[in-house]
């Protein structure tokens, strides 16, 4: 037995814990939205706290996902890896909820009204980007994909650069006045993408 | 042992009913006048219906006291609900000041002996949502006409208190306080024009703009400004907060107008609150037959 397949075993457990335990504390936001849904919860414009929180956290969890590699490299625990996929599909999944969410309830379906939305309004039109973006890499995420793309399947999931520009863009363009919150998002993701500017630097 | 019968005598006979009552009453006012002065906030008011408001359904009055935008205490909508205690209503003074003949410093409890009108207003955001408030007030023209406006005066600002002490939001320099808005002179006086006092009957919560307060019902819920120390009256146009923040996106007039969407976001539906669907947005917020005419000849995509 090769020495790599030893501290494979060794780590394994540790990440067994980890992952169902991910995967159940990404449905608390969801789990929260509706038990405060089924006690009023919501405030005067329940709408508005819907679209805000499934934003949010589409936006946490695509971060999470971004930060996956920067702390493969940092902790050298390569086995982080295997969580990246999970976060990205909560990112997905919270995405999705944000944009029917918009659909439905704010717009009713109403398609030129949305059509209009997505050309004049610079932030419906680079969040409509961030999930046009992400849609391929959700279609693409499974291992027979994966394999089916071989090399090719790293060069589209790079678009995920892409998707959090344009999702960090979109909080920008819509806030009133106070930028606190997408500053903070923002520069988030500055350090992620720097962390790999600095790391192809290094490995030239 | 003697059974000593005691005779059942009804309380009614011992204390005529009528003396119980007014016994009740009594501990009832006395009940009320230590809880007015307890909290003054619980303190009914009395006011006269108008003829200016809407039969609409009422926004409930938890909504109308924790859905605020109100920047002094915060950028969500349930902050200013939950910091603006801070905020100390008495003692409080409003001057009229300025291009008038009779300036005058006004003791709050001296506004609230004008007589008060209940005004149940529609209130549409810039944000795209409504409510439909009873109001408390009185014409802001009643106010301005004491003052006698000089022929000069062609504008009126309203300033609202400055004190990061009492008002924790200001402590940040989001926007450039104090917060100072204005209105045309003819728009000032116009009959619709409400200084607030209260609303669903009581004293305003500070949330909302306590102790007094500006509606303006025709214009996005911002130019209706909170908190209110100074009226001045001036010859040229205010530069509002608003207008300094995005000069773009604010403009002095902001009559609500569907046809005109702010550059971010359409104006043409809104949610009342406590609503599901999204229902159109009128002209001037509905109230275009009263006020449209203050705009003839007016480009209001121009003068938004």
């Amino acid at each position: 037995m090769g020495r790599a397949s030893r501290t494979e075993s060794v780590r394994r457990p540790r990440l067994a814990w980890l992952k169902p335990f991910l995967f159940l504390f990404a449905l608390l936001p969801l789990a929260r939205l509706v038990w405060l849904a089924r006690g009023q919860g919501l405030g005067a414009n329940p709408v508005e706290y819907v679209t805000h929180s499934t934003g949010t956290w589409a936006l946490v969890w695509l971060l999470a996902t971004l930060a996956v590699t920067p702390l493969r490299w940092l902790s050298g625990r390569n086995e982080l890896v295997r969580l990246r996929r999970m976060l990205g599909l909560f990112a997905f999944f919270y995405a999705s909820l944000h944009l029917l969410t918009y659909l439905w309830w704010d717009q009713f379906f109403d398609w030129n009204e949305i059509a209009r939305d997505v050309i004049k309004r610079p932030f419906i039109t680079a969040g409509a980007s961030a999930y046009l973006l992400m849609l391929p890499l959700a279609l693409t995420s499974t291992q027979a994909m994966m394999r089916q793309l071989g090399r090719h399947w790293q060069r589209l999931h790079r678009l995920v650069y892409g998707v959090g520009i344009a999702a960090v863009l979109h909080y920008f363009w819509l806030v009133k006045k106070d930028l606190s919150q997408p500053l903070l998002y923002g520069a988030i993701l500055s350090l992620l993408l720097a962390a790999r500017v600095m790391h192809w630097l290094r490995s030239k | 042992m003697s059974k000593l019968r005691i005779p059942y005598i009804p309380p009614s006979e011992i204390t005529p009913s009528q003396l119980v009552l007014s016994r009740r009453t009594f501990l009832k006012s006395g009940a009320a006048a230590l809880a007015a002065l307890a909290a003054p906030a619980q303190a009914r008011l009395a006011a006269q219906a108008s003829a200016y408001s809407t039969q609409e359904p009422l926004t409930p009055f938890s909504d109308v006291t924790h859905y605020n935008n109100f920047y002094e205490f915060g950028t969500g909508k349930e902050e200013p609900a939950q910091r603006a205690h801070s905020l100390i209503t008495r003692p409080w003074t409003v001057s009229v000041e300025g291009l008038v003949q009779k300036p005058r410093v006004w003791d709050v409890e001296a506004l609230l002996r004008f007589p008060l009108e209940e005004r149940i207003y529609r209130l549409r955001c810039v944000e795209g949502w409504s409510m439909v408030i009873p109001w408390i007030g009185f014409p802001l023209a009643q106010l301005l006409r004491q003052a006698e406006p000089l022929g000069s005066a062609k504008y009126v600002e309203f300033v609202s208190l400055h004190d990061p002490r009492q008002m924790p939001g200001q402590r940040l320099p989001l926007l450039d306080w104090p917060y100072r808005e204005g209105l045309r002179l003819d728009e000032a006086l116009h009959p619709l024009t409400l200084l607030a006092v209260g609303l669903y009957g009581e004293l305003l919560p500070n949330q909302n703009g306590a102790p007094i307060r500006l509606v303006v019902p025709w214009k996005y819920g911002f130019k209706s400004a909170k908190s209110i120390v100074r009226i001045r009256l001036v010859e040229k146009q205010p530069l509002t907060t608003w207008m300094r923040a995005a000069p773009d996106e604010y403009g002095f007039y902001s009559n609500v107008n569907p046809a005109v969407d702010h550059p971010r976001w359409s104006q043409a539906r809104e949610r009342r609150i406590g609503e599901f669907h999204k229902r159109p947005t009128l002209p001037f917020n509905g109230y275009g037959d009263q006020v449209a005419s203050l705009y003839a000849g007016m480009d209001l995509k121009k003068f938004f």
